[in-house]
């Protein structure tokens, strides 16, 4: 990693740390609605992996899913449009917070359902082996969905048939206010992959450098030679499950102890240390991510709300296979478009991807 | 033309996109090396491989999930559910994420993908095995549903199916799979959405889709004795539903019965005698009469088992009565 890069993935860790503290204040104030869950002190997972992928990589995330965005260098302005229900908005205000996709950077987003979107990642791991690229996918979820049976049977084909994709848990101890010993019957999450014989190891969520380490090797694996991984990244969220969640059910001794290992500080100290980076230096960049914040706000705020005839977009795509009789009499057929949208603030390059 | 069985309709239909399109694959449990729990796949795995025609473990949700996945980056999988009794396990694939994603992405994401398989009533399964489905999956916006009636139906639509840029649930149905039809030797499509009349007649509409069609035909030879000639309409997509074609036959008839394999309560007949009611109020000269299965989940025995579907006597009855006769 070099300095330039350090301070890169530092700064989108700060971005996210920062963007949803934001968030969660907008909340409080009813201009974001629906759930809300926060990433705050798990930011190390995502920035990690996203500054491990190229351009052409897929990845697919849980709900909790503004930090990946952010990571991988989408706009914050059309995320925070989106989170406010504008127009402006990635998803054009129909997703939400939970619903984040940036196609062209190969985000396929935000999942609702907990364990969902996991065959789906086989999915796209099966469509690279069929095209004998090596792309990779990474698929994010949390301790609470190895409990559900997708989980089985998407880690059962991809060993089976060797697919591509890193299977990453972000064990941050509670699947809601369930505590990880109270859901699970075996403790060491990874241990799992054991059953379908996959490769597996546990990392320490809140170190960016051991992230890196532990992803780095699965990516690789994945690319060279066709078999997926299960990687736990033990981490933490500070906030609670989701905004209307205060978080009973875990004392406040436990949080305060587990910020002490904050990630963001922790990375601090390595670019004090690895980079001689001056504590100035991140002060100016601390400044220049709040205003960029404050961009994104000021963008949302700015977006008109979506029209209502929008509501019947986006549903269908326009195909030569239907009959156009029958697709004009019915609204949604008739607002659907040939084409996909594209966002278009996606930036050619990532900023926390190395360049090597 | 040929006379082909629907199982060779819908084999042609499969071999023919596959050998067009390198991105349309198969796969689910025994299409590959069994060619079929129905053979309807059969012989695709040696002319196209592994990786086209793909076996799977007995796990409905991973076969949903990853043609999902695959189809979100540009594939085109075709998903064989051995039943559609067993789709209920993907329903989350299905509902939560093929049909759900383009509109939660505001239209960046597309999922052309196909589940298919037979549905519908079998003989004598009882009642896991043996039921009519389609009115779930056509309740679904972001879905399209095609339940062919004909060998020739079942080709055509199943290639369009294949082409379609959007999910589409095509349902098939296992005792069908044996009728024998007339199939074009040259290339076509059918345009989903487009319905058929099946039978040509004046004095009463029988809308029926899949299997249906073919009790409504015996219903129709029944009545055809007693000089009561009926128009046989059937949509043949479920959704969108050409209801133009319905309402024509209507408008001219102006009595209509409804006819399906699945549960009268929130049935899918319902959908369209609502549209009728709406848009033909003045033309009907009696009340839309509904012929469905019963309210029960199918029973085992052969006696129950014909108590509890739309039989063809049970239709020229329904005839007769908006007929009033």
């Amino acid at each position: 990693m070099t300095r330039d890069e350090a301070l890169a993935q530092y700064r989108a860790m700060l971005l996210i740390r920062r963007f949803e503290e934001r968030c969660a204040q907008l909340y409080v104030e009813g201009r974001i609605g629906g759930f809300l869950h926060l990433y705050i002190g798990q930011e190390a997972v995502a920035v990690g992996a996203m500054s491990l992928l190229r351009p052409d990589d897929y990845f697919i995330t849980s709900y909790r899913d503004h930090g990946y965005a952010l990571a991988r260098g989408t706009d914050p302005r059309p995320l925070m449009a989106e989170l406010c229900g504008k127009i402006g908005g990635i998803s054009r205000g129909k997703g939400g917070s939970m619903h984040l996709y940036d196609v062209p950077s190969g985000n396929f987003g935000g999942d609702g359902i907990v364990g969902g979107h996991l065959p789906i990642a086989a999915g796209m791991g099966y469509a690279i082996r069929l095209r004998g690229t090596d792309q990779a996918v990474l698929c994010f979820f949390g301790d609470g969905a190895v409990n559900e049976g997708a989980f089985h049977e998407a880690l059962n084909v991809s060993a089976l048939w060797g697919l591509p994709v890193v299977f990453i848990i972000e064990n941050n101890r509670y699947g809601m206010g369930t505590s990880l010993d109270r859901a699970s019957s075996v403790k060491d999450l990874y241990q799992r992959g054991s059953a379908y014989g996959i490769p597996r190891r546990d990392v320490n969520g809140m170190d960016l450098v051991a992230v890196r380490g532990a992803l780095a090797e699965a990516i690789e694996r994945a690319r060279r030679e066709k078999r997926p991984s299960l990687i736990e990244a033990e981490t933490y969220r500070y906030r609670g499950h989701s905004m209307s969640d205060p978080g009973k059910y875990r004392t406040k001794e436990e949080v305060e102890e587990m910020m002490r290992h904050d990630p963001i500080l922790l990375f601090e100290k390595h670019l004090q240390v690895q980079f001689r980076v001056a504590p100035s230096e991140l002060e100016g960049m601390d400044k220049d991510v709040l205003a960029q914040v404050d961009e994104a706000v000021l963008f949302a705020d700015e977006s008109p709300w979506p029209a209502p005839e929008t509501l019947f977009e986006d549903v269908y795509v326009r195909s030569p296979y239907i009959h156009a009789r029958s697709a004009d009499k019915d609204p949604a057929w008739r607002a659907a478009t040939k084409e996909d949208r594209v966002p278009e603030a996606f930036p050619a390059k990532t900023p926390v991807r190395a360049e090597s | 033309m040929a006379l082909v069985t629907m199982r060779e309709a819908l084999n042609q239909a499969m071999r023919e996109e596959m050998r067009r399109d390198p991105a349309v694959f198969l796969l689910g449990e025994e299409v590959g090396h069994y060619q079929g729990a129905y053979k309807v796949t059969q012989g695709l795995l040696q002319e196209f491989g592994e990786w086209r025609v793909r076996d799977t473990p007995i796990a409905e949700e991973a076969i949903a999930g990853v043609a999902v996945g695959a189809a979100f980056v540009g594939l085109r999988p075709i998903a064989e559910m051995m039943t559609f009794n067993f789709s209920l396990l993907t329903l989350d694939q299905i509902v939560n994420h093929a049909a759900k994603y383009r509109y939660m992405s505001g239209g960046q994401i597309r999922c052309p993908m196909v589940m298919r398989g037979p549905s519908g009533a079998a003989a004598q399964v009882a009642a896991q095995h043996s039921q009519a489905l389609e009115s779930f999956y056509a309740h679904v916006p972001g879905l399209v549903v095609v339940m062919p009636s004909t060998p020739r139906d079942a080709k055509g639509l199943l290639k369009s199916a294949i082409r379609d840029d959007n999910p589409v649930i095509f349902m098939e149905n296992e005792v069908l799979y044996n009728l024998k039809g007339e199939v074009p030797d040259e290339e076509y499509t059918i345009p989903l959405g487009l319905g058929d009349v099946k039978r040509a007649g004046r004095e009463a509409t029988i809308v029926a889709w899949s299997r249906s069609v073919q009790y409504a035909q015996q219903a129709a030879d029944l009545l055809s004795k007693d000089g009561i000639e009926v128009e046989i309409v059937d949509p043949r997509t479920l959704r969108p539903l050409d209801e133009d074609l319905i309402f024509d036959s209507v408008r001219k008839t102006n009595r209509c019965v409804v006819v399906e394999e699945g549960w009268r309560y929130a049935g899918f007949g319902a959908e369209i005698a609502d549209r009728i009611q709406r848009e033909c109020f003045d033309d009907l000269d009696a009340p839309i009469v509904r012929v469905t299965a019963a309210d029960v989940p199918m029973p085992y025995s052969k006696m129950l088992e014909k108590a509890y579907l739309p039989q063809p006597d049970r239709i020229a009855e329904a005839v007769r009565q908006v007929l009033y006769r």
